[in-house]
């Protein structure tokens, strides 16, 4: 039987903008019939502040609404639809009753600012899960305050400017490889420090003698990400930190990777001085097409004094919002933190338990070490070394044939798989970042493997055929240059 | 490749053509080309001053920033404000209608040092084989 | 391991291929003192059954009516918009960089831009930041980015949080952050605002309608800023103002941020929430976070892409206009299908039942000779109770009600003030049994 892939052609249904549907007067909504006297704005505020325009806005009934946004959805691939093997992303799977639990009444009608004694149940998920990140990774306190990777780098790096203004000096500079991911040296920027460039040796770690030629006393912190982008273990981590701690700085570890290490190392025991999490990446909370993640941020305990506003404290019994914390960075975002990615992050952990987590990182390393041994003899590897929970190809074998990875993710649509991340990290020539997480059955391997190297076939004896790639999908290389040179950002009535 | 004869040349890729203490600067055609097609440009302020070697333009396509460094000192007189409609202009005609700055000069002798055009080709020869 | 599909079975041939005997080989690359020798120490797995119930403890709460607003509204979410959210393919999708397979997303945040142009009347918005907070501190960042200068105003009725949150945003930067004061009758003392103000200032931050629910005069403020040279930035706590208020963009405003939550996102304890962020035009390349294109493929088909992505980090590292990656689209889309489904009719209707209940409510507490600002207002207010309110508002919660939020938390002036939001999730009885308990707890408190 010839090799069968997920791609194939579908009926796709065409749909316009929302503001190109509907009619005059239709209606999706129903309110009750008001129960007091109707006020009119006209009579309460100054004329001049009160709306005139209406152009524009959608009048829809509601079987419009649900066909326009079906529509859109089909259009849409999702880790629920197949494959999705984005290197440091860990598209891993979302189970479903983590949906149903972060939709609790309980929870989902639980305003901010209710009164402690009525948010027990919410600050206690809360307590426990820093407890939970804390153990995972040996990091000695935790805040959840973060919403994203990087408000977590932000709020890390505020955090250790707060510590070394209180010895004297904030310092100037911060360390960030060549591998880092753009986040790292845009955080620091917005937390007011020069970032130098720190490379990666031949093996594509870094080396102790690298950091100490950057390492001086200007220098707040170096910021690492283990394993590294390119997938593998940043082994000489621990002498690293001696030099950096021997000068006073600080070590900030990127967890985007921990997938790889779920109760297989702790960060905490690689010297690192701060680490934040991507509940969005390790921790199987929806990645929701852009978000809503959440990026918190473990310490040692040096650190936790500076930690956000608020904290929370346990009392005997009760749990309470800390307020009175006179170091505190301050808040880097309103109210405590995305509570209804913490309830999915919360309840994944409780469902994998110890055991479960470390098989999560095992069958990771596992899948991604499979696939690299099977691709090896058809892309080209820039690194000798085995690979952790992602491994890094380069589209150098193809290049010859005016084939780059642009057009082999293209075509991977083709056959139903959403293409790796690409062109990073930028160390790496026509990068293909391959992550394919322990949501992956080994059918599903065997049939990405089949797909690239019959993509790689392909680049010899018909390139253009992937130049021109994607054929299946509802729209195929879209303009860039055009969006960019004049941006359309809006509809206009 | 295009190496007009009546242009001086920099190790980062921009040509200037100077004339009675005036200079017109824009990129080479070998940078447009690398850096494909371009998308925006962020041209100085007029009256701006510049520094030999200070970032004088910055030049988007959709994937990269790329930043143009000026070639010589000097004080901007004028830039070329078609380019913010028009950024292709700079890969069609890097070095006729793709012109982004003229420089007031400080200090003619700066000249001196840029690149013929022959040593420019030489140079980009050795760049493209280190690839 | 219902979450992890190779089992031992499959290993066998895996570890075959890669050249290892046991899986537990695969941890060689890590160094030898690295590995951990036990195993971590959590709870056991939980089977599905056990961990809602648990789940379902952890929730359990008592039915009350509120009156809670201060940055997060209780505003009903026709099912429309869950159902919406429940799709996989938007919710388990990720960030859309290979636009051919996420047109669903890009369309979905090209509709959410031009809503939230419409709503705020500027030229251009972006896809979503983390919330009003901090996208009044990214507004404030990039105020600086655009005009330079030493100072930034904010009025001292914008939300205490975004305030807070832009002081720790700020800190690492020389801006210096001042506060404008307000006036007897609630709104920000424009006056003194002109003695604040001087050309070392890059914007002036004001919250329509502010954390008092009071109207601010926009556009007198804007002229002030304006003739000075600096931004003038308007932040909106509650977007369903913006139904019935001339938006922000007709009255002088550079930078319209602010909290999308009222329009279809649960109130959730605080999050996840959803920033949004709009600005003229001319500013397009200062603004941060992502936005998304109109533009045609191969064939001329429409379609969307990011665009403009060379102001993001990803591209620009360290010069990038903001460090964020991750916005919020989920929460965005949320936002998108509730107008959609309410339309301008019912954005309309809405917004309109909002302000009579909260002027009813008002009507009856004024009576009470309980009002502390004279101003116009939205559907939320400020009353005075000359009691310390935590002995009224206990008293009140013993009833079933939520009172309102205590404002000595954030205004050390204000020891006895309330500030109350009425929605129209209130009934007329409601806001009639919150009148009547105010009554007695104060007679009673005496």
């Amino acid at each position: 039987m010839k090799e069968k892939w997920p791609g194939a052609s579908g009926l796709v249904l065409e749909e316009p903008l929302i503001f190109e549907r509907g009619g005059k007067g239709r209606k999706g909504y129903s309110l009750p019939k008001l129960d007091v006297d109707e006020a009119d704005p006209k009579e309460i505020w100054p004329s001049k502040w009160i709306r005139q325009e209406w152009q524009g806005f959608p009048e829809l009934s509601e079987v419009e609404v649900v066909r326009h946004f079906t529509r859109l959805a089909q259009w849409n691939y999702g880790v629920d639809s197949g494959f999705y093997p984005l290197g440091s992303c860990t598209m891993k799977y979302n189970p479903k009753v983590n949906e149903d639990l972060a939709r609790l009444p309980g929870f989902s009608g639980l305003h901010p600012y209710q009164p402690e004694e009525m948010a027990q149940g919410a600050l206690r998920l809360m307590y426990e899960l820093e407890n939970f990140l804390g153990r995972i990774s040996g990091m000695d306190r935790v805040t959840l305050q973060p919403s994203a990777g990087a408000q977590g780098e932000l709020t890390g790096l505020l955090m250790i400017r707060a510590y070394l203004t209180d010895r004297g000096n904030p310092r100037k500079k911060v360390l960030v490889p060549d591998t880092a991911h753009g986040t790292n040296p845009a955080s620091s920027s917005l937390c007011g420090y020069r970032v130098v460039q720190v490379k990666s040796n031949e093996r594509g770690i870094l080396s102790p003698q690298a950091i100490e030629e950057k390492m001086d006393e200007e220098v707040a912190a170096l910021m690492v990400t283990n394993p590294n982008t390119l997938g593998l273990f940043e082994e000489h981590i621990c002498r690293i930190a001696e030099v950096v701690h021997q000068k006073g700085g600080q070590i900030y570890c990127d967890g985007a990777n921990l997938n790889a290490l779920l109760g297989l190392s702790r960060v905490g025991d690689m010297n690192v001085d701060v680490l934040h999490f991507n509940l969005h990446k390790t921790f199987s909370t929806p990645h929701g097409g852009g978000g809503p993640g959440a990026g918190p941020v473990g310490v040692k305990e040096h650190l936790a004094d500076y930690l956000p506003l608020p904290t929370i404290v346990k009392d005997q019994d009760r749990f309470r919002l800390e307020y009175d914390r006179p170091r505190s960075i301050g808040k880097v975002r309103s109210f405590y933190g995305n509570f209804g990615v913490l309830v999915r992050a919360y309840a994944y952990i409780l469902s994998m338990g110890p055991e479960g987590l470390k098989r999560a990182s095992l069958v990771a390393l596992l899948n991604a070490n499979y696939l690299r041994a099977k691709l090896k003899d058809f892309y080209s590897l820039p690194y000798e070394s085995a690979c952790m929970h992602e491994c890094v190809f380069s589209d150098r074998l193809q290049n010859p044939y005016g084939v780059t990875a642009l057009d082999i993710a293209k075509r991977l649509m083709d056959y139903g798989f959403h293409p790796p991340t690409i062109y990073f990290p930028s160390l790496v020539h026509g990068a293909l970042m391959i992550e394919p997480t322990e949501s992956e059955a080994k059918e599903t391997l065997d049939q990405f493997i089949a797909a690239m190297v019959q993509i790689a076939r392909e680049a010899q004896t018909d390139p253009g055929l992937l130049q021109n790639a994607p054929h299946k999908t509802k729209v195929s290389r879209l303009d860039e240059v055009l969006a960019n040179r004049k941006p359309r950002l809006r509809w206009k009535p | 490749m295009n190496f007009p004869k009546d242009l001086k040349y920099s190790r980062d890729h921009e040509w200037t053509k100077a004339e009675e203490g005036h200079a017109l600067v824009g990129i080479t055609d070998y940078a447009q080309d690398k850096l494909g097609s371009i998308v925006f440009v962020e041209l100085p302020i007029q009256g701006g001053n510049f520094k030999k070697g200070d970032v004088l333009v910055t030049v988007d396509s959709v994937k990269a920033v790329a930043e143009v460094y000026a070639p010589v000192s000097g004080q901007v007189e004028e830039v070329n404000e078609s380019l913010r409609d028009n950024p292709e202009w700079i890969n069609r005609d890097a070095y006729g209608q793709g012109w982004m700055v003229k420089l007031k000069l400080v200090d003619s002798t700066e000249t001196n040092s840029l690149l013929s055009p022959e040593a420019y080709q030489a140079f980009v020869a050795e760049e493209e084989a280190k690839g | 391991m219902r979450y992890i599909p190779n089992a031992e079975s499959d290993w066998g041939e895996m570890l075959q291929t890669i050249g290892v005997e046991r899986l537990e080989d695969l941890i060689r690359i890590l160094p030898e003192p690295l590995r951990l020798k036990e195993p971590l120490h959590l709870p056991s797995p939980l089977a599905e059954m056990e961990l809602v119930q648990h789940l379902l403890s952890l929730s359990e709460s008592k039915r009350m009516v509120s009156f809670l607003g201060a940055g997060a509204y209780d505003h009903f979410i026709p099912a429309v918009v869950d159902h919406v959210l429940r799709k996989s393919e938007f919710y388990t999708a990720y960030t859309p960089y290979q636009p051919e397979v996420s047109q669903g997303t890009l369309q979905a945040i090209f509709e959410f831009q031009t809503l939230i142009c419409q709503l705020t009347g500027m030229e251009v918005a972006n896809a979503s930041v983390y919330d009003g907070a901090s996208a009044v501190a990214e507004g404030v960042l990039m105020a600086q980015r655009l005009k330079g200068g030493k100072k930034c105003l904010l009025a001292r009725t914008v939300h205490p949080e975004a305030r807070f949150v832009t002081r720790t945003y700020t800190r690492p930067s020389a801006l210096e952050l001042r506060e404008i004061p307000y006036r007897a009758e609630g709104s920000t003392d424009l006056d003194a605002l002109r003695d604040l103000i001087d050309e070392e200032t890059s914007a002036v931050v004001l919250q329509q309608p502010n954390f008092f629910g009071c109207l601010e005069d926009l556009e007198e403020a804007a002229a002030i800023a304006h003739a000075q040279g600096a931004l003038m930035i308007v932040a909106v706590a509650e977007p369903l103002s913006m139904a019935l208020l001339q938006p922000p963009g007709l009255l002088g405003a550079d930078i319209v941020v602010g909290e999308g939550q009222s329009f279809g996102n649960a109130l959730s304890f605080g999050g996840p929430y959803v920033g949004f962020f709009a600005s003229k035009e001319v500013f397009l390349r200062a603004m941060p976070g992502r936005l998304v294109g109109e533009t045609v493929d191969r064939q001329g088909r429409r379609g969307f892409v990011l665009a403009v992505a060379t102001r993001e980090q990803h591209i620009r590292r360290e010069k990038a206009t903001s460090n964020i990656c991750t916005n919020q689209a989920l929460c965005a889309l949320a936002v998108l299908v509730y107008l959609s489904t309410l339309g301008k009719e019912g954005l309309k209707e809405l917004a309109r039942a909002n302000l009579s209940k909260c002027e009813y409510a008002k009507k009856r507490l004024g009576e009470l000779g309980r009002l502390r600002f004279s101003g116009p207002t939205f559907n939320e207010f400020v009353i005075r109770l000359n009691r310390d309110p935590q002995i009224i508002l206990p008293a009140l919660l013993q009833q079933g009600i939520i009172g309102g939020f205590p404002l000595k938390k954030f205004y050390a002036e204000m020891e006895t003030e309330v500030l109350v939001c009425v929605t129209e999730r209130n009934s007329r009885q409601e806001i009639d049994r919150l009148i009547e308990a105010l009554e007695k707890a104060l007679r009673e408190a005496r």
